[in-house]
């Protein structure tokens, strides 16, 4: 286990009275560690908050954001709730579809691009809104979809974005 | 693309946002006199602070405008207190709390420090959606500078009481905006509701009593102070004080945050603020308080934007989310994703939500697909019965009300779909991508 997440666990833990409650913390740590949730993952979790593995997975499972299976570099995701289907998103995420050739949810065959449709991102006013590695990019058209994709393909994912 | 919901043009009435743009320096919010309300609370008992709160008369602004003095009031003693602040902001089409954060943090967080302060509070949590990656770090950003100039992590002025704000991020899920699941959460459970009593205020975040209270309802806490109770309750009506964050999404031609007394009329939000419908097309219906709540028509637009005037229409008032529906919206396939949301939300712990929100959606599906029958519409009717009022929290009731409401409003439209076997709707009309016809087969009808 690396050092580092270890010691960003602890300082999560110094947050609260009580150890347990940082685990949605230490999650996303390990999740930007390791890119996803791996059983490798959570034992780091595991150690970090002296909890069984078991606990951790059944927290992470219930939370849309972890990933328990390997995604890709960049994660994409269309709002396809009310307000932005409203306006377009359903034809949005269909054009990502086709131009990355996978149907959501699912990864690009280059393991590039992960493409998944998720529910209300709270971006209703300026929708249709897709999130870029959890980076929300609003009034979002279909002519916006190649360049982005291009974009991507070009660079990697910014690692620690959020920490 | 713009990249921040800013406003362009101040808003003198506003109490929260009536400027434009965003004020988050620590130094242009205290030219502005910021800060000023928590100095006044320093020479305030906790009781004259909560008086002050019973006084303005303000309804909690997160969704069920629960009376926020009253709720202060009922905090019970203990040695550790805590005050948590729902920032999970996820009913769809609500966005509101987020240009509070963005364009007004240190309101928010003044507002936090001087609710710590009245309930001498061991600490307090932002719970902020997952979501809200930029959110949170603006919200640091604003507890850094607070704590710099000593409002945060050192004795506040004249006292001995030291406050501690943390940010608390979560991980997505809509259930987590429930107040006793968004505590399972912090307590780092999965996010499932519990039974009350014990209520937060016995029992809440560590097990210890909790003050919880929506963004918006503590961000106007400075204000309140500032102004005074009395004053603040000569804004909107006797029932609903004050000013209230609306977001207007859908076929509005202006979509965004507006913050409107409470005593205006959704006509003023919509067409007002929000221009109304694009040219040639004509409004068919409007949700006044998020996806959970039954759906208006165009002939209650004079409906007041106050809580008890939304109830007297036949619906809630909620988050004060606002989606605007115009004639091209086939509101059999608006039913759908509506259910479909909360199918996908609920946390399976109760077996009316969880079984009854996909038998929802599944019928649904079937009647938008023209596969379904006269007899079935009863049989959603039934469900949602069913469902409502039967579970610990009412997740399954913001799946029932609103496919309720959309029924009995446009019962003829899903009985043309049964009629055709298909949906008359063209090719372009909004959400038809979704649902292409004949390509997606429906869901086994089967409970699992």
């Amino acid at each position: 286990m690396s050092d580092t997440l270890y010691d960003e666990i602890q300082r999560e833990i110094a947050k609260y009275p009580d150890r347990r409650s940082a685990i949605l913390p230490a999650l996303r740590h390990a999740q930007e560690h390791y890119g996803w949730l791996s059983p490798e993952a959570l034992e780091a979790v595991a150690d970090g908050l002296d909890l069984p593995p078991a606990r951790c997975l059944a927290v992470a499972s219930f939370y849309d954001m972890f990933f328990l299976q390997p995604v890709g570099e960049h994660v994409v995701e269309v709002c396809t709730n009310l307000s932005c289907a409203m306006i377009g998103a359903d034809r949005l995420l269909r054009e990502f579809e086709r131009e990355l050739d996978v149907k959501a949810p699912g990864t690009s065959a280059d393991g590039k691009i992960t493409l998944r449709c998720v529910e209300c991102m709270g971006g209703c006013g300026w929708g249709p809104v897709v999130s870029v590695d959890e980076d929300y990019e609003e009034h979002f058209q279909i002519e916006d979809v190649a360049p982005l994709l291009e974009r991507l393909r070009s660079t990697s994912r910014p690692s620690e974005s959020h920490a | 693309m713009p990249e921040a919901p800013t406003f362009a043009q101040p808003d003198p009435s506003a109490l929260l946002l009536p400027f434009a743009g965003s004020r988050r320096e620590i130094a242009e919010y205290e030219a502005n006199g910021g800060y000023d309300s928590l100095r006044k609370s320093l020479g305030m008992t906790s009781e004259q602070i909560v008086d002050e709160m019973i006084a303005s008369n303000i309804r909690g602004r997160g969704g069920a405008g629960f009376p926020a003095g009253k709720k202060a009031s009922f905090l019970a003693q203990g040695v550790d207190r805590y005050l948590v602040v729902n920032g999970d902001e996820s009913e769809p089409g609500t966005f509101k709390d987020r240009e509070i954060i963005l364009r007004n943090p240190h309101m928010l967080i003044e507002g936090i420090i001087i609710y710590l302060w009245m309930i001498r509070g061991a600490g307090a949590y932002i719970y902020i959606r997952g979501e809200y990656a930029k959110e949170a770090a603006i919200l640091e950003g604003a507890i850094a500078q607070a704590r710099e100039k000593g409002y945060i992590g050192s004795p506040l002025p004249g006292t001995d009481y030291v406050a501690n704000v943390y940010v608390h991020r979560g991980a997505g899920a809509y259930i987590c905006g429930e107040e006793t699941a968004l505590l399972s959460s912090l307590n780092g459970e999965r996010g499932q509701p519990t039974a009350k009593p014990p209520f937060p205020a016995v029992s809440g975040a560590f097990k210890k009593p909790t003050l919880l209270n929506n963004v918006e309802t503590v961000a106007t806490v400075p204000i309140i102070l500032g102004m005074g109770g009395a004053a603040y309750a000569g804004v909107g009506t006797e029932q609903s004080t004050g000013t209230k964050m609306f977001s207007l999404s859908g076929h509005a031609r202006h979509t965004g945050n507006y913050e409107m007394p409470l005593s205006a009329t959704y006509r003023d939000l919509i067409e007002g603020k929000g221009g109304g419908v694009p040219e040639g097309r004509t409004l068919k219906a409007f949700v006044p308080g998020g996806s959970s709540m039954p759906i208006l028509m165009p002939n209650q637009l004079d409906t007041g934007l106050a809580f008890e005037a939304v109830v007297a229409a036949g619906s809630m008032a909620g988050s004060g989310a606002v989606i605007v529906v115009d004639d091209r919206t086939c509101m059999v396939r608006f039913a759908l994703r509506t259910a479909e949301f909360y199918m996908h939300e609920s946390c399976g712990k109760c077996t009316p939500c969880r079984e009854g929100t996909r038998w929802i959606a599944e019928l649904l599906r079937k009647q938008e697909m023209g596969l379904g029958t006269l007899e079935e519409i009863d049989l959603l009717l039934d469900i949602c019965n069913r469902v409502e009022g039967n579970c610990l929290c009412v997740l399954g009731d913001a799946c029932a009300m609103p496919v309720r409401s959309h029924i009995n409003n446009f019962r003829h439209e899903f009985e043309e779909h049964c009629r055709l076997g298909r949906c008359s709707c063209p090719d372009d009309a909004p959400m038809s991508e979704l649902y292409p016809p004949l390509l997606k087969a429906p869901l086994p009808m089967v409970a699992h």
